[in-house]
Formats: structure tokens, C-alpha cells, sequence
């Protein structure tokens, strides 16, 4: 009988962690980069509502959990402003041709 | 008449010519007849000469009187002490009598010239040069030192330079006043080691503190032999001055000079510098010196004479015959016989002053022509020159009624006396030689010169007698070549003012054991010693010729006068019988004695002789040397350069290559690197976060082992 235990819910926040870089590197929307970064959030929500769970740490996992929604709220109406200004500034959210940092 | 007028007198004789020399030296050519005032200077010297010829003889005849003053003093000469420098005057009769002498013949000389040299291109500058030539000689006569005595003896040389090169455009003149001058040196060399020896000893100069020295018993270094080195050392001096054989060689070469300039070096001042050295040193000369110097003066007397007889220069034959009378007073001196040397340099100087004036003569008149072989005749035309010549060549030649009778009878007498008390009897037999040859080859020159038919028609008939300023020397000269002024005895000058009261021999300071036998004095009481010493008269102490040497001479005088008349006599008439009467025909003689002509036309071979040898051996030694300058010291150098150049070559390689390599290396090392890392600088984010998460993944591995694990 198998019992879900702490390691599995870390293998699947590892995989999703994983999906989440692999996102952020690869896409080359900058909304899709956004998206990225949402699974890397939810990737360490997971984490620490799995050790909430099975670790001693009392509540703390579960609330941290609550901040970082929280956060990503409020990261993703910034990020998305900051891509409304790109899209502004050079008429297109395409990460790969915005490479003016290298000058 | 004082002591110090006369010490007063002397340093202004001295000093005259120097001012005529200064005067036409600094003015040059602007003043016109400066010969006016160099006569006067000259005649001015004359005349204060003859003053103090007048006061000495009479009033101080026996004194000397010596002035002088320091010079310079070194105070603490280190391991000696004070050194004083003297400088000052002697003034005995040999003084004046030379004083007048070198004065009267350099007034006659100016004289002379100022008609002879008339129109030289440097015409004032010959009289700056007799000038400065008389003063420097003057010099050698007054002074009481041997340092002075050398620095006038050099300027002596000096001033022979410049006249005796005076006509320096010709080649010859030019070699022969180089000649002088090197020649001189060579016996100067001598003189100033002689010099050194004598100062060395008796940190003097003075020729009194040395003699009184000596007198005590203080040999230098101890040593008689060293006493006789000093005598010779210093006579080196006068062998090269007083043209002795070996180094008699620039004297006839010295004719290139003008003739009056030859009359003035070989009467009066540069060749009597010699003898009047030897008179000075004389007291401190030992036997072997002595007999040295002797040796060298008869030797040189016969060789000159030798020569003499095949010359055909009419000047070259007057410079041997200098060179062999010469001889006489450096033998006379050597065999001791002091006073008659004096006397011979003293009548020598007038007929050789006047042989020279009077060649002079014939040469003006015929326009610088000097072979005796184009001569002839000439009495008609050049009368009063004929008769002062003839009379000289008389008085060389030793005839009775002349002042060189007197003296040549006086010094073979004195060889004779020599011969008979020491046994060497070829000096004796070389004095008689050599005045049967004098007699010959100077009567050779009248006769060729005057008597006979001229044997060059076109300067026969240009030929005229010099004006006065010329035959006025000649005639003053004869005239004092005549006994009367010596003595008034015309066979025997001993009784004469000149040897009995003017010219008293010095006593000789050497050690008894070191003199001659015959001039050894009897050991003296002490009473008589003290006695001596007490008396002014005989204050020296010993006197030089004792009873037997005086007693020889006395003896000698008849056999040398008849012995000396027969020579001269023989002479003259070989000389009669071979160009006047033609009796004997001299050229078929020479074709028979053909090597001995030979031999004596090319002066005995010695010029080409030193030529040979050390002219020779110094070009040689100057070429090796040469060689030596251009290979090894130019070779050190040139191999220095070479190893910096190739030291400079390989430091610039290794600054190019491994110094400049190394700061490229380094400058292409950062752009290589930084070429490479630019590519990581994409300006893509997602790149970066790709880098983050590779440099994250690295840590952890790398770092594993440190991560806390959680349990």
C-alpha cells in the first residue's frame, strides 16, 4: 500500500521547480517567463506546506505559504506592468531581442 | 769704484741686450733703423764692460767679488731640511776679461750685420735674436751657480735655434737648427745629471759652497769615483756646447746660419759656453776626469783638423778649424795647463771673429758664392779683407808675432809638460799634428781663396770690397790678434800682464790621493797653515801647480815653441809648395792617398754613422712603437668597443624579445581572455539565469560535503 509521504511531494516540487527554469529560459514571451517564475513560487509553496506537514515547524510552513501567494500577487501586477512598458518602449515582449544590457 | 758698482754694472750689461731683444721683439716692424739702437745698446754694453774690465784689474785684481741674493727658499723640504736657492753674481777676472770679450765681438757683430743682413725680409728680428743670444750668454759669464749657469746655458741653446735657423725657409737651415738643438740636449743630459749629483750632496748650486765642501773632505755619496763622474757629467755639457767629438756633428751643419750669426756662435758665445764651463768646474776636476777631458780634446782637435784639410766650403772649413781649436782649449784645460786654455779662448775668439767676419766678406762680395774652388784672386780686389784674414790665419796658424803663437805655444807646452810627468805622450803628439795641419789647411784657404788667378771670371769682376761698417770689425779683429795686447814679450806670454797678473789658475779642491801626481801639494805646517790662512793672498789654501809642474812647463816652453815653429812652418810651405807654386799637384796626392781623402772629405763617416745608428734605431724604435700604438693600444680599445657593442646587442635582444615579449604576452594573455569571456555577455537575461543556475549547480557540488544536513 503505498503511502504519500514527505518525498513525494518534494519530487513533484523538484519537477516543477524544474519546468518552472526550464520555462523561465527557454520561452521567449515575456509573459511566458512570468508564467515560469509562477511555477518556481508554487514549486516552493509546496515545499513548505510538505514540511509544515511532516516536519515539527508547527504552522509557520503554512502561513509562509500565504505570504508567497501573496506575493506573487502582488509580483505578477508588477511584472505585468513592467512588460506593458516594454512592450512600449520596444514594440515587442520577445526576451531574446531585448538584449540592451549587453552594451 | 765699489764692490757693489761693479756687481751693479754687470747685472746692467746683462740686461741690455735683453731690453734691445724686448724692444724689437714688441715693436716689431714699426720702427724703422732699430739697428741704431741695438748698436747702442750693444756699444753701451761695451763700454760699461770695458769700465769694469778697468776697475777689477786694477783695483781688485786679487779678489773676487760674488753678490747674490735668495731666491726662493724651501723651508722644510722633508727628510732635509731648508733648501735656499741663490741666484747672484761672480765677478772675478775671468769675468771681465770674457765680459769684454762676448760684448766687443757681439758690438762688432751688430755691426757687421747691419750692412751684411741689409735687406733680409727680417731684418729687425735678426737683431732681436743677437740680442737675446748675447744676453744668454752674458748670463753664463756673471752668474755663480750652476742653476743659472743652466737656465742661460739652455737659453744659450735656444737662441743658436733660432739663429742658426734664422733663414728657415731653406730646408738645410731648418735641419741644421734642429740639429744644434737636439744635439745640445744630448750633452745637456749629462750636465744636469752632473748638476743633480753635485745639488743631490751639497744642496747648492753655488760653485764656492760646492768647492768649499769638497775642500773639507765631503765627497758625493762618500765615493772619489763619484766626484770624477760629477766632473764628467758636467763636462757632457760642454761637449755638446763646445762642439767636442762625439757630439761635434751640429757645428759645421751650424753654418746654414748667417755668417755674422757663425762669427758670433763659434768666437764668442755659444762654443766659448763650453770651455768657460769647464774653467769654472775646473777646481773640482779629479785625474781621471782630467785625463778624460784631455783625451777628448785632443782626439777632437785631430779629427776636426782631419777634416778640415779636404773642405771646400770655405765656412765648413772655418767651423773645423773652430772645432779643432776648440779641442786645444778643452786638452789644454785637461792637461792643466788653465791659464794658457783661457788665453787661447780669449785670442781665439778675435782671430776666429775675425776669420768668420772676413769669410763673410768674401762671400758678400761674391754674391753668396762659398766654394773655395770658384774663388781666387781675390787680394786685388778685396784688399783690407785679404790683409785681416791673412793676418788671423797667421795667428791660427801659431806664427811669432801673433796672440795665437803665444796661446798655442802655451798649451803644447802644456801637453808636453803633461806627457813628460804622466807618460802620455799622445797628446802631446796629436797637439803637434794638428797645428802642422792647421798651419796647412788654413793657408790652403788663403791660397785658394786670394792669391793665384781667378777661376771664375764673372764674379771676379762683380767682386768689390765691403763698405766701412764691414771692414771696420776686420780690421779692429787683426789688430787684436797681434801679441802687444797680451804681452809685451812676443815670444813667451808667461811674463805678460795677461797670464802673470789677470789670470791666476784656481787651487784645486780634490782630494790629494784623486789629483795628477804633479799637482799633489807638500802637506803644510799648521803654522804655516794658519799663516796662510791669515794672509788674504793665499786664503785658498793649496795651490795647483806645484814646483814640478811649473818646472816642467818652463822647461817645455823652448822645445814647444821650436817644435810648434817647425810644424807651422812645415805646414805653410806644404801649403805654398801644393796651390801657390803648384810644386806638388794636389789632386794626383789625393788620387794616391785615396782612401785617406776619402775618409777625411766625408767627415770620417760619424754623420752617417749616427745615422746609421741611432737615427736610424729611433726611427725604428718610433716605428715599432707606431706599430705597437696602431695594433695593441688601438687593438685594446677597438676590441672594448667591440665586446660593449656586442654586450649593448645581445642586452637590446634580450629587452626586444623576453622583456618586450613577456608585457605582450601579458597584453595578449587579457585579450585573449577578454575576447573569449565577451561572448558570455550576451545581454539576455534568460543567458544569465541559464549561467545562475549552471554556477549554482557547481557550488553545490563543490560544496557538498560542507552543507548542513538536516535530520
Amino acid at each position: 500500500m503505498l503511502t504519500v509521504g514527505l518525498t513525494h511531494f518534494l519530487v513533484v516540487s523538484g519537477v516543477l521547480f524544474a519546468f518552472g527554469i526550464y520555462g523561465i529560459i527557454t520561452r521567449k514571451n515575456a509573459v511566458m517567463v512570468l508564467m515560469g517564475v509562477e511555477l518556481i513560487l508554487n514549486s516552493a509553496n509546496i515545499n513548505f506546506i510538505a514540511f509544515s506537514r511532516f516536519g515539527n515547524f508547527g504552522l509557520s510552513g503554512q502561513i509562509i505559504a500565504l505570504f508567497v501567494i501573496v506575493l506573487a500577487a502582488a509580483e505578477a501586477a508588477i511584472a505585468l506592468a513592467i512588460v506593458l512598458n516594454i512592450y512600449k518602449t520596444f514594440s515587442n515582449v520577445n526576451v531574446d531581442e531585448i538584449s540592451n544590457l549587453k552594451e | 769704484m765699489t764692490e757693489s758698482l761693479l756687481v751693479n754694472l754687470s747685472i746692467i750689461t746683462l740686461f741690455l741686450p735683453l731690453l734691445g731683444f724686448a724692444v724689437v721683439i714688441f715693436t716689431g716692424k714699426k720702427l724703422p733703423k732699430i739697428y741704431l739702437f741695438e748698436l747702442a745698446i750693444m756699444g753701451a754694453a761695451l763700454i760699461i764692460s770695458c769700465t769694469m774690465a778697468f776697475a777689477k784689474l786694477s783695483y781688485f785684481s786679487s779678489r773676487d767679488i760674488i753678490a747674490s741674493l735668495s731666491w726662493f727658499k724651501f723651508q722644510n723640504v722633508p727628510g732635509i731640511g731648508a733648501i735656499d736657492f741663490e741666484i747672484g753674481v761672480k765677478i772675478d777676472n775671468i769675468t771681465v776679461l770674457m765680459l769684454i770679450v762676448v760684448t766687443l765681438i757681439s758690438f762688432l757683430v751688430h755691426l757687421y750685420s747691419v750692412e751684411y743682413m741689409k735687406g733680409d725680409k727680417r731684418y729687425n728680428r735678426y737683431f732681436a735674436y743677437l740680442g737675446i743670444f748675447t744676453f744668454s750668454m752674458l748670463g753664463i759669464v756673471i752668474t755663480h751657480n750652476l742653476l743659472m749657469m743652466y737656465i742661460f746655458w739652455e737659453l744659450v741653446g735656444l737662441s743658436s735655434y733660432l739663429l742658426i735657423g734664422f733663414w728657415f725657409e731653406k730646408k738645410s737651415a731648418s735641419d741644421a737648427s734642429k740639429k744644434a738643438f737636439i744635439v745640445n740636449r744630448v750633452g745637456d743630459i749629462g750636465m744636469f745629471a752632473g748638476i743633480l749629483i753635485l745639488f743631490t750632496n751639497y744642496r747648492t748650486f753655488t760653485f764656492d759652497k760646492i768647492f768649499e765642501q769638497i775642500a773639507m773632505g765631503h765627497l758625493p755619496f762618500n765615493s772619489p769615483a763619484w766626484l770624477t763622474a760629477a766632473g764628467i757629467l758636467v763636462f757632457m755639457g760642454a761637449v755638446g756646447k763646445s762642439a767636442q767629438f762625439p757630439l761635434h756633428v751640429w757645428l759645421p751643419d751650424a753654418m746654414e746660419g748667417p755668417t755674422p750669426v757663425s762669427a758670433l756662435i763659434h768666437a764668442a758665445t755659444m762654443v766659448a759656453a763650453g770651455v768657460y764651463l769647464v774653467v769654472r768646474i775646473f777646481a773640482m776636476l779629479t785625474a781621471d776626469a782630467m785625463l778624460v777631458i784631455a783625451v777628448i780634446g785632443a782626439f777632437t782637435s785631430f779629427i776636426a783638423a782631419t777634416i778640415a784639410i779636404t773642405q771646400n766650403d770655405i765656412k765648413k772649413v772655418l767651423a773645423y778649424s773652430t772645432v779643432s781649436q776648440l779641442g786645444y782649449m778643452i786638452m789644454s784645460l785637461g792637461v792643466g795647463a788653465y791659464a794658457f786654455a783661457f788665453f787661447h779662448l780669449v785670442t781665439h775668439a778675435f782671430f776666429k771673429a775675425s776669420l768668420f767676419l772676413g769669410s763673410g766678406s768674401v762671400i758678400h762680395a761674391m754674391h753668396h758664392e762659398q766654394d773655395i774652388r770658384k774663388m781666387g784672386g781675390l787680394r786685388k780686389k778685396l784688399p783690407l779683407t785679404y790683409y785681416t784674414f791673412l793676418i788671423s790665419t797667421l795667428a791660427i796658424s801659431g806664427v811669432p808675432l801673433t796672440s795665437g803663437f803665444l796661446s798655442k805655444d802655451g798649451i803644447l807646452a802644456g801637453t808636453l809638460a803633461f806627457g813628460k810627468l804622466t807618460g802620455h805622450w799622445l797628446i802631446p803628439a796629436f797637439g803637434f799634428t794638428v797645428a802642422l795641419m792647421t798651419a796647412f789647411y788654413m793657408f790652403r784657404l788663403v791660397i785658394l781663396t786670394f792669391h793665384g788667378e781667378p777661376r771664375d771670371e764673372h764674379k771676379y769682376e762683380h767682386a768689390h770690397e765691403s763698405p766701412f761698417v764691414m771692414v771696420a770689425p776686420l780690421v779692429l779683429l787683426a789688430a787684436l790678434s797681434v801679441f802687444i795686447w797680451y804681452t809685451p814679450n812676443p815670444i813667451g806670454a808667461d811674463q805678460g800682464w795677461f797670464l802673470s797678473k789677470w789670470i791666476k789658475t784656481p787651487h784645486t779642491v780634490v782630494p790629494q790621493e784623486m789629483r795628477f801626481n804633479f799637482m799633489k801639494t807638500e802637506e803644510l805646517k799648521t803654522a804655516e797653515n794658519e799663516a796662510a790662512v791669515n794672509h788674504t793672498e793665499s786664503s785658498h789654501g793649496e795651490i795647483i801647480h806645484s814646483e814640478m809642474y811649473a818646472e816642467a812647463m818652463h822647461q817645455a816652453h823652448y822645445p814647444a815653441m821650436f817644435l810648434s815653429l817647425g810644424v807651422a812652418g812645415l805646414g805653410i810651405l806644404f801649403a805654398f809648395l801644393m796651390y801657390h807654386w803648384r810644386k806638388i799637384n794636389a789632386d794626383t796626392l789625393a788620387e794616391k792617398l785615396r782612401p785617406l781623402h776619402y775618409f777625411s772629405q766625408n767627415k770620417w763617416f760619424i754623420d752617417e754613422l749616427y745615422q746609421a745608428t741611432w737615427i736610424a734605431g729611433t726611427l725604428a724604435l718610433s716605428k715599432m712603437l707606431a706599430w705597437f700604438d696602431n695594433r695593441i693600444i688601438d687593438g685594446a680599445v677597438n676590441g672594448t668597443a667591440w665586446v660593449t657593442k656586442a654586450v649593448s646587442k645581445a642586452s637590446g635582444l634580450f629587452d626586444t624579445y623576453v622583456v618586450d615579449g613577456f608585457v605582450n604576452f601579458t597584453a595578449f594573455i587579457s585579450g585573449f581572455i577578454g575576447l573569449n569571456f565577451r561572448k558570455l555577455q550576451t545581454g539576455k537575461v534568460q543567458t544569465y539565469v541559464a549561467f545562475i543556475i549552471l554556477a549554482i549547480m557547481i557550488l553545490v557540488l563543490v560544496f557538498r560535503p560542507y552543507i548542513m544536513v538536516i535530520k
